[in-house]
């Protein structure tokens, strides 16, 4: 099912990556949209509802602006994609070819994040003309933890949204389940508000869920904010090694229940 | 009689596109619930911003979620009807097909800003005017003409803004061919929305009330419907409503000049 070696690997990832070059602009634009946590920080720091939870303005757009990175290096839209590719018949040729076609949408992903690297960093720095006092640097040890960290989440979402891209075969339109699921992820993932800012009779529970460990958990490693960073890998892994055998399995299901246009 | 002939048209829209909604019917129900959780993570956001303050930006609690039920009727029209045919646009001119709603005899743009329609905002549309006559109560507010007059004029001006903003960015297609992602950027622009302007530093209060008006779609409104807007604010609101519909029209028009149809 996995057949799969470096040279593939590489190819697959510099067609994507040139593919996704020639859509320079759609993903600045991209990036741009991704500007919601610097309006949730005017709001924050404008009406000083952070003098509740502890934290200082300087933390708290450090964290808004980890948040944004975190968002940036972890957005996920392959049910779109899936959904596209099954119901204009694009999947059947893909299923011929010796390589899982969820391989392609995963490269698409990396290469889309190496496009959107540079438009990240320029809104980066102009946050820090904007707010000069909030510029810092990150431990090597930090940065590289929340490096993982992002990509464990993004790994996550990825498998969530492939499990429900196979909804397709049976369904035909997945996209509404994951527009859906798309709102716990918004609310509860940190990227609105910081998950410590949260009501106790939500937080006595949310951290069993996958959502903080989306957003929050990696934005709060990258911008030195207090967190168990053991126990939060624990649960990125433990989410990971859950929904990767469910999603094997759905796919296995869902190629023998799939019938090709014409059939 | 012109304006009959448009009416039948639109009715005959409104039938077959709700018919061809309706063939994915767990769709619509999975888009109705999304619609309401999308209601109770907003109201659980606010409550978080109000759990150790009684007031932001000036508004409390109960006048917020005047805000939040406009906010939600705005974007329950949205889902309605502009995001299913404006998107819409973008297709028609990657795969050439705009040739054919040019040879109507219709107007382009009536028929492209109305040819769709998608239920599942209508769900969004209802919570919103139930959440509204909820505030009724726990604002006190009273009810008289007057006051439902000046109401709905003001709603009516902000989805016209609305309205001509969706248009103004789906028509710079024409231009770039692909604007997903542009009409993305307003979504979250939109956002903002959900919050009374006075909550933003000055900054972005100025932005968003000259660049994009953002500020009037759901803030001048509410304030009329909580009976402290002044009189120049609604003023404002009805000539801004006006400028940006006309500039819209205007520029679909000058666009369509640089439409060089797929063969040509």
């Amino acid at each position: 099912m996995f057949n799969l070696n470096k040279n593939k690997l590489t190819t697959l990832l510099k067609v994507q990556y040139s593919n996704m070059l020639e859509y320079r602009v759609e993903i600045a634009l991209w990036a741009i949209s991704g500007i919601i946590p610097f309006f949730m920080l005017n709001i924050w720091t404008n009406n000083n509802l952070n003098e509740s939870i502890n934290l200082s303005n300087v933390m708290l757009s450090r964290y808004f602006l980890s948040a944004f990175f975190v968002r940036q290096f972890s957005v996920v839209w392959v049910v779109f994609t899936f959904e596209e590719d099954a119901l204009l018949g694009k999947i059947s040729p893909y299923l011929i070819q010796p390589l899982n076609p969820f391989f392609r949408y995963f490269a698409q992903h990396i290469a889309e994040q190496i496009t959107r690297f540079p438009f990240a960093i320029i809104i980066a720095l102009i946050f820090f003309l904007i707010n000069p006092e909030s510029v810092w640097i990150p431990s090597l040890s930090l940065f590289l933890l929340a490096c993982l960290s992002t990509f464990f989440s993004f790994l996550i979402q990825f498998l969530i949204q492939s499990i429900i891209a196979c909804f397709c075969f049976w369904t035909e339109k997945a996209s509404s389940i994951e527009r859906l699921l798309f709102i716990p992820t918004l609310f509860l993932s940190g990227l609105l508000a910081p998950v410590i800012s949260f009501p106790e009779y939500v937080k006595s529970w949310i951290y069993l869920t996958p959502f903080p460990y989306l957003i929050d958990f990696p934005a709060n490693i990258l911008s030195g904010n207090n967190t168990n960073i053991i126990s939060g890998f624990f649960m990125q892994i433990f989410w990971i090694s859950v929904l990767f055998p469910i999603f094997k399995r759905i796919w296995s299901l869902g190629t023998k229940k799939y019938t090709a246009m014409g059939s | 009689m012109k304006i009959r002939k448009y009416i039948k048209i639109y009715s005959l829209f409104f039938s077959t596109s709700i018919a061809s909604e309706l063939e994915y019917k767990t769709n619509v129900i999975i888009d109705f619930i999304t619609a309401i959780l999308s209601l109770v993570g907003s109201v659980f956001l606010l409550s978080i911003f109000f759990q150790n303050t009684d007031n932001i930006g000036g508004w409390n609690f109960e006048q917020a979620l005047i805000i939040q039920g406009i906010y939600t009727i705005l974007n329950g029209i949205t889902n309605t009807w502009f995001n299913p045919n404006l998107t819409e646009i973008v297709k028609h001119i990657r795969e050439g097909t705009l040739d054919f709603v040019l040879l109507k005899p219709l107007d382009s743009q009536f028929f492209i800003s109305l040819n769709k329609i998608a239920p599942s905002g209508f769900l969004e549309i209802i919570l919103g005017v139930a959440l509204l006559f909820y505030c009724i109560d726990i604002n006190q507010i009273n009810i008289n003409l007057s006051f439902l007059f000046l109401c709905i004029t003001t709603l009516f001006c902000s989805i016209v803004i609305l309205y001509s903003l969706w248009f103004l960015i789906s028509t710079t297609t024409i231009w770039f061919v692909k604007t997903w992602n542009a009409t993305e950027v307003l979504r979250s622009f939109l956002y903002i929305g959900r919050f009374p302007l006075n909550s933003f530093s000055f900054s972005l209060r100025i932005f968003f009330s000259i660049f994009v008006p953002i500020a009037f779609i759901t803030t001048i409104p509410s304030a009329v419907y909580l009976g402290i807007a002044k009189p120049w604010e609604i003023l404002f609101e009805v000539i801004v409503s006006g400028i940006f519909f006309i500039v819209s029209r205007r520029f679909w028009l000058f666009a369509l000049k640089y439409y060089t149809s797929a063969s040509s």
